[in-house]
C-alpha cells in the first residue's frame, strides 16, 4: 500500500513510536515540538508545545495517557496525551538522551548526556499516579564509568537497565544497585538503537559499525548478526513474523557527496532466522534515523533526516510470504 | 692459575689469524716453454721477455729458468715483475698463448704453484646436493573442474582463491601483510608476485612457497617479458651501482634470480609512471628494447639472456618519440615528428636484420600514436594533424603488416571530432574508438576488411556500429574478442553494458557504483568490477558478472584494493583440435550443464538442510522464552496490578455509524 506521509516536522526526526494499542504514532525531532499522529490515516492529533531544543526520544506510558520526552534543552518533560499540557518538567545538567517509562508505568529513568564536565548518568525517578503531586527527586543515580550511554531500557521485570554506549558497548545494570552485571562489546560504532523482540528476553541493537546484533537479554549472548554497507540508525523485531526492519544510510553529513541513489536510504527487511534480506523499501531521501513496527506487526513508521514520516501498511502479499522451511 | 680446561680455541685462532704478507705478487710461473740446451737459451729468452713485455715490465734478471744437470732446460721459468698488477696482467691476458703448435704456455700465480703442488693426488668426488622435486608451477591447471584462479587484496590480506563461479569461493593460500605494495602475476600465471620494500617475491606451486626473491629496494614496477623468462624491475629510488653509476631500472633472469643488468632511467622530461615507456619486450622473449628519446634518440636491442648490445650497436633514430614491438613478429615501429621540412614518419624495421619494412610520412603532424592489434596483423597509427591553423583532425592509417608491400587503409574523422581512446579487438580485426564531439561521447566500431574484400571496395576499413557512449568512459574487450563491455569508470556512476559485436546486440546491462576497474577472466567467461579503496573509499568490494552482464556474486568488502585473475600459459592445442573443440561444443555444453545442475541441487539441499537447523534452534529458543514468561507471571502482575499479557476479553467492540452528506440535489418530480 502506498504509505502516509507525516508531513509536520520541520528538521530530521529523532524517535517515533507507536503506543501500545498502535492507534498513536508519537514523533520527536530536531525541531523542538513533538506530534502525535493517528497511525490509520496520518491526520495530527495534536502537538506538545514547551521544548526548546532538539528533542532526542520519547516513551508512552502503556495507557497512552503520558509522555516522557527527552531534550537537548537539559530537560525531561512529562506530558499530559489527552490535550498536550506539560504536567512536570525535570531539569537537568545536560542533554537527556534516553527516556522509558519501567513496566508498570510507576517509575521511569533518563540518561544524561557527558558533556560540559559531567558524566553520563542513569537517572531513576518516580512517577506519580496523581500528576500533581509529581516531584522532581531522583530515587537513584548511577554514574556511567567509561563511554556514554546513547539508549537506555528497562529489562524484564524492572531488574535491570540495558544501555547502549557510544563505543559500541552494550551493558546490563542492576536496576536497583546499579551494578553492572554484565557488559560486551560486539559493536565497533556507536550503538544507535536497541528495541526488544516479542519478549523482553532478546533485543536488537544497531550501531553506526554498519551491523544490527540480536541479543539474548539474559547473558548478552550474540544470536544473530546482520552486516550491511551503511551504518544503521534504527533496528525493529516485528511483533508476529520472525522478520526484523534496518534503516539507515550515509551519514547526513557526507550525503551531498554522492547521489541519493547510493546513500542507499531504504529499509531493508531481513529474515530473522535465516539471515537473509527479504525486502527493501526506499521513500526517503536522507538517512533513516529511526524506526517502529505498529504493535500488531501489521506496518511501520520511519522518520528520516529528511524531516517525513512515512508510516507503511503491509499488503496482503507481506502476510503470505513466507520459506518453505517455515511452514513445517 | 695455570689451568687447562680443556677448550677448544682452534676456531678463534683461525679467525684472527694474523695473514702473512705475500711478497712473491709479482712472480709468475711460465709453463710449457719449449726445453732448449744453453745454445739456445739466449734466443729464447729474448722472445719470452719480448712477448711478456706487453703485460709490463720485466726486472732486469727477472727471468729465471732452471736447468737440469745436462745443460737442458726444464721447460719452465719463474718470471718477476716490477709490480703484481703487472703480473696479473700477464697472467690474464698472456695464460694460454700460442708460442707454437706444440707450446701453449701456461702462466701461473708463483704462490699458485704451492697450491697446486700441495694438491691432493687422490680424486675427491664433488659433493652433488641431494635433488629436490621443486613442485610444479603449473599444478593449479590440472583442477579437475578446470577452475580460474584469482588473487583478491583487502586491507593488508592477500588471499588466493578458486572461482567457484555464484558460489562462494575455495581459499587456496592466504596471508596477511603477504605483501607491501600490490600483486602481480607473470604473463602465464605461474608466479604470483609480490612486492616489497626489499624487492620482488614470487610464489606458485601447489604449497604456494616462495620461488626466488629479487632485491630491488623500493620496487614500485614489475614487468614480466612475454614468456615470462625475465623480469625487469624499476624503482624511483636509484640505487648504486659496484662502479658508482646510479641506476633504477634491473633486469632478471626469472628462473636464476640473477641480476642479467641494470640500468640508469634514461634522461627525460617524461617520468616514467606505471607504464614502462623506455624498455620493452620482443614477444619471443629474445630481446629487450631501450629507448633514448630526443634529438639523439636511439633504440638500442639488448639479446637475452647475455645483455649484450645487437651486433654492437643502437639504431640511430633522431627526435625518437616512441616505439613498440609488434606483439607477434621481431618487427619495431616508431615514430618521429615533424621538425622543419622534414616530415613526421612512421618507421617499421626487422630484427635483426635491420631491414626497414615499411616507413610513411606525414605531414602537418601534431602528434602520433601507435596501437598493435594482438595477432601483430595491423598496425594502426592514429595521426593528428593541423587542418587549418585552428582546427585540427584526426585520422587512423592501418599498416596490414600480413600483406605484400604493407597497404596503408585510412580513416578521417569529422574535424570537430576529439579521440579519447582506441581499443582494439584481442586476436580479431574490430576496433572501438571513442570520441567526444560537443562534449558527446560516441563510440564507433570499426573492422579491418580482410584482404579479397579489401581490393574489390575502395575503404578497407569499414565502420559496423555507432553506440551512444554517454556514460561510457572506457571499453574492456574479452580476451577472447567479441564479446566488450562498456563501462563508465571513475565518476561516471559505474554503469556497465555488456555487447557481443558479432551482431552488436547489448546482451545485459547493469551498475557497478564508482566502479573503478574491470578485469575479464583468462577465459573470457567472467567479468569482476571493483570498487578499489585505493580510489574510492566507500562500498568497496566486487561484483562478479557472467559475459552476458548475468550479476553472480556481489560483495563489500572493507579495505578491498586489488583483484587479479591469474593468467593462463597459451592452449597446447593445435588450431585443428580447437576448431573440432568448437564445433562439438553442443555435446560438451550437456555433460558441463549437468554437472552444474548437480552442483547447484547440492548447494541447495545444504542450503535447506542449514535453514532446518536455523528454524529449529529458533522454535526452541521462542519456546524457552515462552516458558520463563509463563513462569514470572505472578511478579508481572505485582509489577503492573493486572496481567498485561491476559487477552482481554471484556473488550467492548463498539460500532461507530457516521452519516456524512455527500451530495444534495434537487429534482422536481413529475
Amino acid at each position: 500500500m502506498r504509505p502516509i506521509l507525516l508531513n509536520g516536522h520541520t528538521r530530521a526526526l529523532t524517535t517515533v513510536k507507536y503506543n501500545y494499542d498502535g492507534d498513536l504514532i508519537f514523533s520527536v525531532s530536531k525541531d523542538s515540538v513533538p506530534c502525535v499522529w493517528y497511525s490509520s490515516n496520518g491526520e495530527r492529533l495534536g502537538t506538545f508545545e514547551g521544548h526548546n531544543g532538539t528533542v532526542w526520544t520519547l516513551d508512552i506510558s502503556r495507557d497512552s495517557t503520558r509522555l516522557l520526552t527527552g531534550s537537548a534543552d537539559n530537560s525531561m518533560i512529562l506530558w499530559n496525551v489527552n490535550g498536550g499540557q506539560q504536567l512536570f518538567k525535570w531539569e537537568t545538567q545536560t542533554a537527556v538522551r534516553a527516556v522509558a517509562f519501567a513496566s508498570g508505568d510507576k517509575l521511569a529513568l533518563f540518561v544524561t548526556d557527558a558533556t560540559m564536565g559531567q558524566k553520563s548518568t542513569i537517572h531513576i525517578v518516580e512517577i506519580a499516579k496523581d500528576s500533581s503531586k509529581q516531584t522532581s527527586k531522583i530515587l537513584n543515580k548511577f554514574v556511567i564509568k567509561g563511554s556514554k550511554a546513547t539508549r537506555a531500557l528497562w529489562g524484564k521485570l524492572n531488574q535491570t537497565i540495558i544501555t547502549g554506549h557510544d563505543d559500541g558497548t552494550v551493558c546490563v545494570f542492576d536496576a536497583k544497585t546499579g551494578e553492572v552485571l554484565k557488559s560486551v562489546k560486539e559493536h565497533s560504532g556507536p550503538i544507535t538503537d536497541i528495541q526488544f523482540g516479542t519478549t523482553q528476553d532478546y533485543f536488537i541493537t544497531s550501531s553506526k559499525d554498519h551491523c544490527a546484533i540480536i541479543f539474548e537479554a539474559e547473558n548478552l549472548s550474540i544470536y544473530k548478526k546482520f552486516e550491511t554497507e551503511r551504518p544503521v540508525n534504527s533496528a525493529a523485531i516485528s511483533p508476529i513474523k520472525p522478520h526484523l526492519i534496518l534503516g539507515g544510510g550515509q551519514d547526513a553529513m557526507s550525503v551531498t557527496t554522492t547521489s541519493a541513489k547510493q546513500g542507499k536510504f531504504e529499509v531493508r527487511f531481513y529474515h530473522m532466522v535465516f539471515e537473509e534480506e527479504i525486502g527493501r523499501v526506499k521513500g526517503h531521501f536522507g538517512p533513516i534515523n529511526t524506526l517502529a513496527f505498529h504493535p500488531s506487526g501489521k506496518g511501520y513508521a520511519s522518520g528520516g533526516e529528511d524531516g517525513f514520516v512515512r508510516v507503511h501498511h503491509f499488503d496482503d502479499s507481506y502476510f503470505k510470504f513466507q520459506f518453505p522451511e517455515e511452514r513445517e | 692459575m695455570e689451568e687447562d680446561y680443556g677448550l677448544d680455541f682452534s676456531d678463534i685462532e683461525a679467525q684472527y689469524a694474523v695473514q702473512v704478507p705475500n711478497t712473491f705478487d709479482n712472480i709468475v710461473v711460465v709453463d710449457n716453454v719449449p726445453v732448449v740446451d744453453e745454445a739456445k737459451e739466449e734466443k729464447l729468452l729474448k722472445v719470452i721477455r719480448k712477448i711478456f713485455s706487453s703485460a709490463g715490465t720485466i726486472k732486469p734478471d727477472g727471468i729465471t729458468m732452471p736447468k737440469n744437470p745436462n745443460g737442458k732446460s726444464k721447460g719452465f721459468l719463474f718470471m718477476e715483475f716490477e709490480s703484481a698488477a703487472d703480473a696479473q696482467k700477464a697472467i690474464a691476458t698472456l695464460d694460454g698463448y700460442k708460442m707454437d703448435k706444440a707450446h701453449v704456455l701456461v702462466v701461473s700465480k708463483f704462490d699458485d704453484i704451492e697450491t697446486f703442488a700441495e694438491m691432493s693426488d687422490e680424486f675427491e668426488e664433488v659433493q652433488v646436493e641431494p635433488y629436490v622435486e621443486k613442485e610444479h608451477l603449473k599444478s593449479w591447471l590440472s583442477d579437475p573442474k578446470a577452475r580460474d584462479q584469482f588473487a583478491i587484496m583487502k586491507g593488508d590480506e592477500v588471499g588466493i582463491y578458486f572461482n567457484n563461479k555464484s558460489e562462494s569461493p575455495d581459499r587456496c593460500q592466504s596471508k596477511s601483510n603477504w605483501s607491501d605494495l600490490f600483486i602481480s602475476w607473470s604473463s602465464y600465471g605461474s608466479y604470483f608476485v609480490t612486492i616489497h620494500k626489499q624487492g620482488i617475491a614470487l610464489w606458485g606451486g601447489p604449497s604456494w612457497q616462495k620461488i626466488n626473491r629479487f632485491p630491488h629496494p623500493n620496487v614500485t614496477m614489475v614487468d614480466f617479458s612475454p614468456k615470462e623468462n625475465y623480469v625487469m624491475t624499476w624503482s624511483p629510488d636509484a640505487f648504486k651501482t659496484p662502479d658508482g653509476q646510479l641506476h633504477n631500472i634491473c633486469i632478471w633472469d626469472v628462473k636464476t634470480a640473477t641480476l642479467l643488468r641494470s640500468f640508469p632511467t634514461p634522461a627525460t622530461k617524461e617520468k616514467a609512471g606505471k607504464e614502462n615507456i623506455f624498455f620493452k619486450w620482443s614477444f619471443d622473449d629474445k630481446y629487450v628494447a631501450k629507448m633514448t628519446p630526443g634529438a639523439q634518440g636511439a633504440i638500442s636491442v639488448y639479446e637475452l639472456p647475455s645483455m649484450g648490445l645487437l651486433d654492437k650497436k643502437s639504431f640511430k633514430v633522431e627526435n625518437l618519440m616512441d616505439f613498440y614491438w609488434s606483439p607477434t613478429e621481431n618487427v619495431l615501429s616508431y615514430w618521429t615528428p615533424e621538425i622543419g621540412n622534414i616530415p613526421a614518419r612512421v618507421t617499421i624495421v626487422s630484427v635483426p636484420s635491420r631491414n626497414i619494412v615499411r616507413t610513411k610520412n606525414f605531414f602537418n603532424v601534431i602528434a602520433c600514436k601507435l596501437y598493435w592489434q594482438s595477432n601483430g596483423e595491423y598496425l594502426l597509427v592514429k595521426v593528428d594533424r593541423n587542418k587549418t591553423k585552428t582546427t585540427t583532425i584526426t585520422s587512423f592509417e592501418v599498416f596490414r603488416m600480413k600483406e605484400k608491400d604493407i597497404p596503408v587503409d585510412v580513416v578521417e574523422l569529422k574535424v570537430s571530432e576529439e579521440l579519447i581512446e582506441l581499443y582494439w579487438e584481442p586476436k580479431g580485426n574490430k576496433f572501438a574508438i571513442l570520441t567526444a564531439e560537443n562534449n558527446n561521447q560516441t563510440l564507433n566500431f570499426y573492422e579491418v576488411q580482410p584482404k579479397s574484400a579489401a581490393t574489390t571496395s575502395a575503404v578497407g576499413v569499414k565502420q559496423l556500429k555507432q553506440v551512444d557512449a554517454k556514460n561510457i568512459s572506457s571499453v574492456c574487450w574479452s580476451p577472447k574478442g567479441r564479446f566488450c563491455v562498456l563501462a563508465g569508470l571513475k565518476g561516471m556512476a559505474g554503469t556497465l553494458e555488456f555487447w557481443d559485436t558479432e551482431d552488436f546486440t547489448k546482451l545485459g546491462a547493469g551498475e557497478h557504483y564508482m566502479c573503478t576497474d574491470i578485469e575479464w577472466d583468462p577465459t573470457g567467461r567472467y567479468v569482476v568490477t571493483s570498487v578499489s579503496y585505493w580510489r574510492v573509499q566507500n562500498d568497496t568490494g566486487l561484483i562478479m558478472w557472467t559475459l552476458a552482464g548475468q550479476e553472480l556474486t556481489k560483495q563489500y568488502i572493507t579495505g578491498f584494493k586489488q583483484f587479479a585473475w591469474r593468467p593462463r600459459p597459451p592452449t597446447l592445442l593445435s588450431a585443428e583440435d580447437q576448431k573440432k573443440l568448437k564445433k562439438n561444443l553442443k555435446e560438451y555444453s550437456k555433460q558441463f550443464d549437468e554437472e552444474d545442475a548437480l552442483e547447484s541441487n547440492k548447494a541447495s539441499a545444504d542450503v535447506q538442510e542449514k535453514r532446518r537447523a536455523q528454524w529449529e534452534e529458533y522454535k526452541a529458543l521462542l519456546a524457552k522464552f515462552r516458558a520463563i514468561k509463563e513462569s514470572e507471571r505472578e511478579e508481572r502482575i505485582a509489577i503492573y496490578g493486572f496481567d498485561p499479557e491476559a487477552v482481554n476479553e471484556d473488550v467492548e467492540e463498539v460500532e461507530e455509524t457516521i452519516e456524512v452528506v455527500l451530495e444534495e440535489s434537487e429534482e422536481i418530480i413529475e
